[in-house]
């Protein structure tokens, strides 16, 4: 019998909805999942599978590839395997042996229309990209291929302990239950038990000396039959849920109790797995959402490392089975649960039954009872730990550091110190008063030192004040009843002071952790929300990260050709490993952690946390851990919080880099359109000079010779203007193309000022011109063409924006490890406010009218500013404008050759 | 007059700038030779053996400092550059492959036939036997032969350096000198001595013979490139 399914998720949820939208795009982009499901090895599932893929081959010849099938050896299924194409399968080794494992990289390079990967609940071997199978299949999924698959039922996660309990075999390869739900056909192969206990008995299905072991255990008429009715009931439910998506689709409406929903507390206890899957069926049979939650009570002293590894797990697998998972804190556990309840619309509560005695309760508050009276109408189910699962794992290690010698040495010695006192007090006080002494190192160690040699001192004291000063004395017989008294009190004392002590300690501990994480965050969003590239984040980051994980840290950003660049690291010579660089790609491209201790590639050197915010991918932070050792939970979610303020970070630069661009754009064009209508303003003035004369000379043979030598004179003195300007506007290009070339010289100023004057010695002939340059002036570090430039720039300004007769004074002097040059004239001046606007391009002065200034200012201060010197415009006393300039005269000025060697 | 005038060869892409030159030149009596590219330049000197070349830079066939380079190799015919590239890396690029002189575009045609007449003279006296020992520059007169500088009569006191520059300088009046062609000529050609150590001496030489201090009438500064001793007009 093979029943076969269409299957889609329904649920009257709008997440639900949502989520199932989303399905299906997951599934339109890609591959399909079928599943061949059987309820015990030796089914036939394999050999099904071969079936289909040969007639897929015959029937439609698709590209079809047989990732990996495992044939036991049985010769049927071998001869079905012959003629398809077979992957290469990878080699590993381990532990000295070789293992043979499916190539997903193969796989994904060779990308058929269709693999086969047998049994998808296989474990791979360590040093794997994952360390499921499973999780292989879906990358394969999503990167388009379609796979055929086989298992059996017990490996399905939410059937794990029923099966369990049933069969007494604990299956350690398990599937998450999504897997199954997002498989788009599951196959059920069915035979009867007994011929499948006849098939094993004819050696089909194991070899004859693995058969005899097999028959012993698992294939149990028993066994199998319980096995076969799940199998049977998880396919149903798949029939169920397609008929519901069907009736939906129609138009019909369901009849399920609406608004149903499944709260868990989950804790650390072993028990708690069993507690979830309860809630997964629940929720199944119910068919509506359910929620796995955790408390984390303030009066609960906190948990120890390896507690609050199982309670992850715990959440995962709640996660893996389609729970939501949420963390709670309060008071008291039952208000944080039951507040959540009321204000989720919970439907039921599912609680694990307390396994501590009545006592306890009575002490502590029962939550059960709490819970119970609280919940109003919500519904409380009760579920009991199993046993086998639950006790199987050993309640664990309570942290227990290794025993220390030294604190009982000390413990002894304090005891042996109050001996002493008390053989000195023994003078004056009496017996039972001593006692009381013994208490002191009792008290002593329980505070400072710990349980155990608390424990050691209170036995130690009694032993020796027995001893010593308990008729009769030296021997350690009690005979009075009172001592028995005071031991245990002594006992008593110890324990509970002890125990206070530690849970003050350890809440302390906690607190202070917690404090210091908090810490970190509030020092790291501190210090990133003033940085303002993204390497400074990543700066920042990576050194925060590097002290919290102690781990050598990277910060990678994706660039736009879909590569991950480092921007930032700590130590700052790390270089992103090659090896590591995969481990990089799939954090940022599935946007998970990866990497060590993880569930993808657990064996690479690095952890790799994705940074991203909704979705869009930034980059990853890689920590290498300085001792290779996988994050505890605590430092995971710790991670997962940096990751994300650092993903803030990061997009908040780039948007707010982006807005710059945008505005620095808005900006360039808007100064791009004044500066071309300014240009061609300036450009054209003197072109139609020229044109206006030229044409005039050609044209007009009546011109008079007087007129004819003004016009060839305005057409010269025009075209040297226009020269003027084609030259500022090259220096300007040059200036603001910002890779202005400085070809610094030490030069005598003098040389530079008396060059500019010469060549403007036409425009300033008019003017009378004092330069002051002392000759001891030291030389200056410039670049002597643009210096000359700047010269002839100011002198040309003062020659012209002045009236003849003006006096023009040059200045300079060494002023500390710069030159200030001074250039002064005692002409009109500019209006005052307008200075600053001088240096402004195309700014001509408001009344000025000579042409060819309007870049030369501009030029000027650029020149100057990138010698690293500064140039301003003011108005001194008496009038006229004055230019100030400061050069740094570039440190020491060289020696001179004074004499002539060749000679 | 005769028609026997200089022979200049005319190297110049531009037909426009071609004609101005033509104008100006054949209206002062000189010969001309034109070519539009770089191709025919060798074959036409060692045909027409011209007097003197104008050479544009950007030659749509090749560029004018790599022929310039050619020809040196054979020929001394004095080479006057004419270009619009006005960067002082290609002037000094110019002149140390063996160019005489350098315009930048757009010029002047006084200043052409300046710089022609300079070069042409240059070329001339290279040629005579013995060269004059004295020199007169305004109120300036230098006796090589003697190695006494006056001004106005008065007799300048020079350092060895300064008169040494003085007497290149005025060997080549009217031409423009690279820093690295004074440096040779001063400190000798293996010599790591600086550019700053020329403009100390210019400006301590340009104090001591210049009339005006302001004024650079006698020393132009052709910044970045290096120095011409203008003739007096």
């Amino acid at each position: 019998m093979s029943v076969e399914i269409n299957e889609a998720i329904f649920r009257p949820d709008p997440d639900a909805l949502l989520r199932r939208v989303k399905d299906e795009e997951a599934k339109a982009k890609g591959g399909k999942l079928k599943l061949f499901f059987g309820f015990a090895p030796g089914v036939g599932k394999t050999y099904r599978m071969l079936q289909v893929a040969r007639d897929l081959v015959a029937d439609q010849k698709l590209d079809l590839v047989v990732g990996i099938v495992e044939t036991h050896r049985r010769r049927e299924t071998a001869a079905m395997v012959l003629g398809l194409e077979l992957l290469p399968r990878r080699q590993v080794e381990y532990r000295g042996h070789t293992i043979e494992e499916f190539d997903l990289d193969a796989a994904l390079a060779r990308r058929p229309k269709v693999i086969l990967v047998d049994e998808l609940a296989h474990t791979n071997a360590a040093g794997s990209r994952h360390p499921k199978r499973w999780q292989d299949v879906e990358e394969l999924l999503a990167a388009g291929i379609d796979v055929l698959t086989t298992m059996n039922v017990q490996h399905i996660e939410s059937l794990n302990d029923v099966i369990a309990q049933i069969t007494r075999i604990q299956v350690r390869e398990t599937v998450p239950d999504s897997v199954l739900d997002e498989a788009d056909a599951i196959e059920l192969i069915d035979i009867a038990p007994e011929e499948l206990l006849q098939r094993l008995h004819e050696g089909k299905v194991y070899l004859p000396e693995q058969a005899k072991l097999a028959a012993d255990h698992f294939f149990q008429r028993g066994n199998l039959l319980a096995l076969r009715e799940l199998a049977l009931r998880r396919t149903a439910q798949h029939v169920d849920e397609d008929v519901l998506e069907y009736r939906e689709a129609q138009g019909l409406s369901n009849n399920l109790p609406a608004g149903e929903r499944v709260l868990v507390c989950v804790g650390p206890a072993p028990s708690s797995g069993h507690l979830i899957r309860s809630a997964a069926r629940l929720a199944a049979g119910l068919r509506c959402p359910w929620v796995a939650t955790y408390v984390e009570a303030a009066t609960l002293t906190s948990l120890s490392d390896s507690d609050r590894e199982r309670l992850e797990a715990h959440l995962r697998v709640a996660e893996s089975l389609g729970a939501t998972i949420t963390r709670l804190s309060g008071n008291r556990v039952s208000e944080a649960l039951l507040a959540y309840a009321r204000r989720h619309n919970v439907s039921r509560i599912l609680i694990g039954k307390p396994t501590h005695s009545r006592i306890w309760d009575r002490l502590r508050g029962s939550l059960l009872d709490e819970v119970v009276r609280g919940s109003g109408d919500i519904d409380v189910h009760v579920i009991s730990a199993e046993d086998n699962a639950g006790a199987a794992q050993p309640r664990e290690h309570r942290s227990r550091s290794e025993f220390r010698l030294a604190p009982y040495l000390a413990s002894t010695l304090l005891v042996g110190l109050t001996l002493g006192v008390a053989a000195l007090l023994h003078i004056t006080f009496k017996l039972p008063d001593l006692e009381m002494l013994f208490l002191i190192p009792v008290m002593v160690t329980a505070v400072w030192v710990g349980r155990g040699p608390s424990l050691y001192t209170a036995a130690l004291g009694v032993v020796a004040y027995d001893f010593f000063f308990v008729q009769p004395h030296f021997t350690s017989s009690v005979t009075e009843r009172r001592y028995f008294l005071t031991s245990a009190m002594m006992f008593v004392i110890g324990f509970v002071l002890s125990e206070l002590t530690g849970r003050m300690k350890r809440q302390e501990r906690d607190a202070l952790a917690r404090e210091q994480r908090t810490a970190v965050l509030y020092a790291l969003t501190k210090a990133l929300s003033s940085a303002i590239s993204p390497q400074a984040i990543a700066e920042i980051a990576s050194h925060h990260a590097a002290d919290v994980f102690a781990a050598a840290t990277l910060v990678l950003q994706t660039s736009p050709e879909a590569s991950l660049i480092k921007i930032g690291s700590w130590p700052h010579d790390a270089q992103l490993d090659p090896k590591e660089l995969g481990v990089a790609k799939w954090a940022v491209e599935k946007l998970k952690l990866a990497g060590l201790g993880t569930d993808t590639l657990p064996g690479s050197a690095t952890i790799c946390a994705p940074l991203h915010v909704g979705g869009t991918a930034l980059g990853v932070l890689q920590l290498r851990p300085r001792e290779r050792r996988a994050l505890g939970a605590e430092q995971r979610s710790f991670l997962d919080v940096f990751c994300r303020q650092l993903g803030v970070a990061l997009e908040r630069v780039k948007l707010a880099e982006e807005a710059r661009t945008a505005a620095v754009r808005a900006k360039t064009e808007e100064m791009r359109s004044s500066l071309l209508s300014a240009v061609s303003h300036e450009l054209r003035t003197p072109l139609a000079s020229i044109t206006g004369a030229a044409t005039a000379l050609r044209d007009d043979i009546n011109l008079s010779s007087f007129t004819r030598i003004d016009l060839i004179g305005s057409i010269c003195e025009e075209a040297e203007r226009l020269e003027r300007l084609v030259t500022n506007l090259l220096d300007m290009t040059r200036l603001e193309a910002g890779h202005l070339l400085l070809k610094r010289d030490w030069i005598p100023l003098e040389e530079i000022v008396g060059s500019a004057l010469t060549r403007l010695e036409h425009q300033l002939t008019a003017h009378s011109v004092h330069v002051e340059i002392p000759p001891d002036l030291p030389l200056i570090l410039v670049d002597p063409v643009l210096f000359e430039q700047v010269f002839l720039n100011l002198f040309e300004n003062a020659g012209k924006h002045t009236p003849p007769g003006t006096r023009v004074d040059i200045q300079a002097s060494k002023r500390g490890e710069s030159v200030a040059i001074e250039i002064r004239d005692n002409g009109p001046g500019v209006p005052e406010g307008f200075e600053g606007q001088l240096f402004e391009k195309f700014n001509r002065g408001p009344q000025t009218v000579t042409a060819g200034a309007g870049l030369g200012l501009a030029i000027c201060r650029g020149i100057v500013e990138a010698h690293g010197g500064s140039i301003r415009a003011e108005h001194p006393l008496g009038g006229g404008l004055s230019f100030q300039l400061v050069v740094p005269i570039g440190g020491t000025p060289p020696t001179i050759a004074r004499s002539i060697d060749n000679e | 007059m005769n028609d026997v005038g200089p022979l200049v060869l005319v190297v110049e892409d531009e037909a426009p700038l071609r004609k101005f030159i033509r104008a100006s030149l054949t209206s002062h009596r000189y010969r001309i030779v034109e070519a539009d590219c770089a191709s025919h330049v060798t074959q036409l000197v060692t045909s027409h053996n011209p007097d003197l070349a104008l050479m544009d830079l950007g030659l749509p066939d090749g560029d004018g400092i790599e022929l310039t380079k050619r020809l040196r190799e054979w020929s001394r015919v004095p080479i006057i550059i004419i270009s619009a590239r006005g960067r002082e890396d290609d002037k000094v690029e110019a002149l140390d492959a063996g160019a005489d002189d350098y315009l930048t575009k757009p010029f002047g045609v006084n200043e052409l036939l300046a710089r022609m007449r300079v070069a042409l003279r240059h070329a001339e006296r290279r040629d005579m036997p013995n060269a004059p020992q004295v020199f007169e520059f305004g109120e300036l007169r230098i006796d090589l032969a003697s190695r006494v500088v006056t001004r106005s009569g008065t007799e300048l006191h020079l350092t060895p350096i300064e008169f040494k520059l003085l007497k290149l300088f005025a060997k080549n009046a009217g031409k423009v000198l690279s820093y690295q062609r004074i440096l040779t000529s001063i400190w000798g050609p293996a010599n790591a001595v600086q550019c700053h150590n020329v403009r100390v001496h210019m400006a301590e030489l340009r104090r001591k013979v210049e009339p005006d201090e302001q004024q650079h009438s006698l020393f132009v500064t052709e910044a970045g490139v290096g120095y011409r001793l203008r003739e007096p007009k």
